[in-house]
């Protein structure tokens, strides 16, 4: 598997990542790289082997439906760079 | 039979499925401890969790996996032991994870069916795909301020249930149907309140047309319908929007509209290209979510009775009408008052619920329902208790007062909301079933119009309810109908 300029470009975008015009040449090529490393892993024979979800042997932990939390709006809104009325306050966003 | 939409160049048939979100009831958020109550301050049941702090680690609620699971056995659906939960990567200014945590190819809960009861009385199957776990985003409100977008994130983490339909539905009946029937499930289980005015419950709306026995047709989704009439609404202009472009030559994008309310039809949203990529992989942070048998098969044991049993359970012990049953468990509360009322009235009265059904049934679907209707109230804003309907339907079974006096009562209760006992004492509107008296009144009567009963004897048998009627008036219609009858035909038959 590999990835072109194109797809690079994509994901960058995807991922709101602002990638410019000369990096992302050099980004093909380092994710390529990683991408390579990665399908070395491929190679091995994976039939019949159930997907390991966690090195160790534990089950997803569950919590109580108590309401423990919350409540603290100023710390939430600490470090917003923007609120007001309680709200955090972001630019327009137009749909 | 698929019902089929006449176009211009021949008929085309519609392809329906529901996306439906309903929130789950439950305390605390589905990954964070905080507050799930509607309504609340901006930001103030927000956590360091669901406002997405770094280092901040999701655990789950067991009792959002409790009413998953439970709705999905109230579905009739497969239940999975195991499930996945992924990311759904987007950006939104109310989504500050940057990725929605919900469960892409393993589900909590899988395939099942659903009866849905048409107007022209027939029932139809309607396949469910499957139901997933997912967190609901925060809100955003764009008309506070010239400039800004205000981002509350009380609703952010919230556990939703996200049902999906198979494409089985082809009319607007059908959708609407089976929105109601999801609706009804969901709240007699107890495990969403329905409120679609909160949002608690809304639906995408899948929606394309193909000639009959052809292949799909491109499908558009019309997100966040939150009313049963707007579903149909929804189905109805797309279904005609899709025919009339086709038929035009042009083609259907595959593409996410909105619901205009204003005028019942459907608008393309700003088409982002990318829209539809939400790179889903399965979230780092939490394993599996594995649960035994012996976990589903304790909710089910302790599941409660659903619409559909409690209808048949209404006619079969009760001796209710299929019509009255089917009115009275169509909305929760007004099952949940039958019984509480039924319950007082068999106390007051003594008597079996069996022979009470059908009385305390007519009362609350007929009397009770027009009168709310007139005053435009739910059963929850009922001005008449509990205590005080059910001694009216004492007072009538006891033979106290009559069905029609009993009405006039109910009137009075409405207006003046005084106790029936005290209306029919301060009116004596009590039932005269003092045989002495009533049969003086008829002999009075029989002689003061002897030539209607020589008429009546010559054959004329309509006017027995002429003397039926004479005596009513002279009692004010407090006369016991029974007695009355018990005593005029004889004495009229000479």
């Amino acid at each position: 598997m590999s990835v072109d300029k194109e797809t690079v470009a994509k994901i960058a975008n995807l991922a709101r990542i602002e990638v410019s015009e000369d990096e992302l040449e050099s980004t093909v090529g380092e994710l390529n790289n990683i991408l390579d490393w990665v399908e070395q892993l491929s190679e091995v024979d994976t039939d019949g082997v159930e997907a390991m979800t966690s090195v160790v042997d534990a089950s997803l932990p569950r919590r109580e439906d108590k309401v423990t939390d919350g409540g603290y709006r100023d710390q939430v809104l600490k470090n917003a760079p923007q609120s007001e009325h309680g709200f955090f306050a972001v630019p327009k966003v137009i749909e | 039979m698929t019902k089929l939409y006449p176009g211009a160049t021949g008929d085309w048939e519609a392809v329906i499925g529901l996306e439906i979100h309903a929130q789950v009831i439950s305390e605390a958020k589905l990954f964070s401890s905080s507050a799930t109550t509607f309504g609340a301050e901006p930001n103030t049941q927000v956590s360091f969790v669901c406002s997405a702090q770094p280092g901040m680690l999701p655990v789950i609620n067991e009792e959002c996996v409790r009413q998953a699971v439970r709705t999905g056995l109230a579905m009739g659906c497969e239940i999975n032991l195991r499930s996945i939960f992924d990311r759904k990567n987007y950006f939104y200014a109310d989504l500050p994870q940057g990725y929605q945590i919900s469960q892409f190819k393993d589900p909590i809960v899988g395939e099942g069916e659903i009866a849905i009861e048409l107007s022209d009385g027939s029932t139809k199957i309607i396949g469910v795909e499957r139901l997933h776990l997912e967190q609901d985003a925060g809100k955003s409100m764009h008309d506070q301020h010239p400039t800004m977008t205000y981002v509350d994130l009380n609703r952010s983490g919230v556990a939703l249930m996200e049902i999906v339909s198979k494409p089985d539905m082809s009319t607007p009946e059908e959708a609407a149907e089976y929105f109601k029937k999801i609706r009804s499930l969901v709240r007699y289980a107890r495990t969403c309140d329905g409120n679609m005015d909160q949002g608690s419950m809304r639906a995408d709306v899948n929606v394309s047309v193909r000639r009959p026995g052809e292949e799909l047709g491109t499908r558009t989704e019309t997100k966040n319908v939150n009313s049963i009439r707007y579903v149909m609404q929804v189905v109805e202009s797309e279904i005609r929007r899709q025919i009339d472009l086709i038929e035009d030559g042009g083609t259907v994008d595959q593409e996410t509209r909105l619901f205009e309310v204003a005028t019942g039809t459907t608008r393309t949203m700003r088409s982002k290209e990318e829209a539809h990529d939400y790179r889903y992989f399965p979230d780092p942070d939490l394993l599996p979510l594995e649960f035994s048998q012996e976990f589903v098969d304790e909710l089910a044991a302790e599941m409660p009775e659903l619409a559909d049993a409690k209808k048949e359970r209404f006619i079969a012990d009760l001796h209710i009408t299929p019509y009255n049953a089917s009115v009275l468990v169509a909305e929760k509360e007004n099952a949940d008052y039958f019984e509480t009322l039924l319950a007082v009235t068999v106390d007051k009265t003594g008597k079996p619920v069996s022979e009470l059904g059908k009385l305390v049934s007519n009362w609350i679907t007929s009397d009770l329902f027009g009168a709310l209707k007139k005053l435009g109230k739910t059963i929850s804003e009922n001005p008449v208790s509990v205590e005080n309907a059910a001694e009216l339907l004492n007072l009538q079974v006891e033979g106290t007062i009559s069905g029609r006096i009993a009405k006039e009562v109910f009137e009075n209760m409405l207006e003046s909301g005084k106790s029936p006992e005290t209306i029919v004492d301060e009116k004596g509107l009590k039932q005269v079933s003092d045989t002495g008296a009533i049969e003086a009144m008829i002999d009075e009567i029989l002689s003061v119009n002897a030539d209607k009963v020589e008429e009546y004897r010559g054959g004329k048998d309509k006017l027995y309810g002429f003397f039926v009627g004479q005596v009513m008036k002279q009692t004010g219609g407090k006369a016991n109908p029974q007695v009355v009858n018990q005593l005029l035909k004889p004495k009229l038959d000479g």
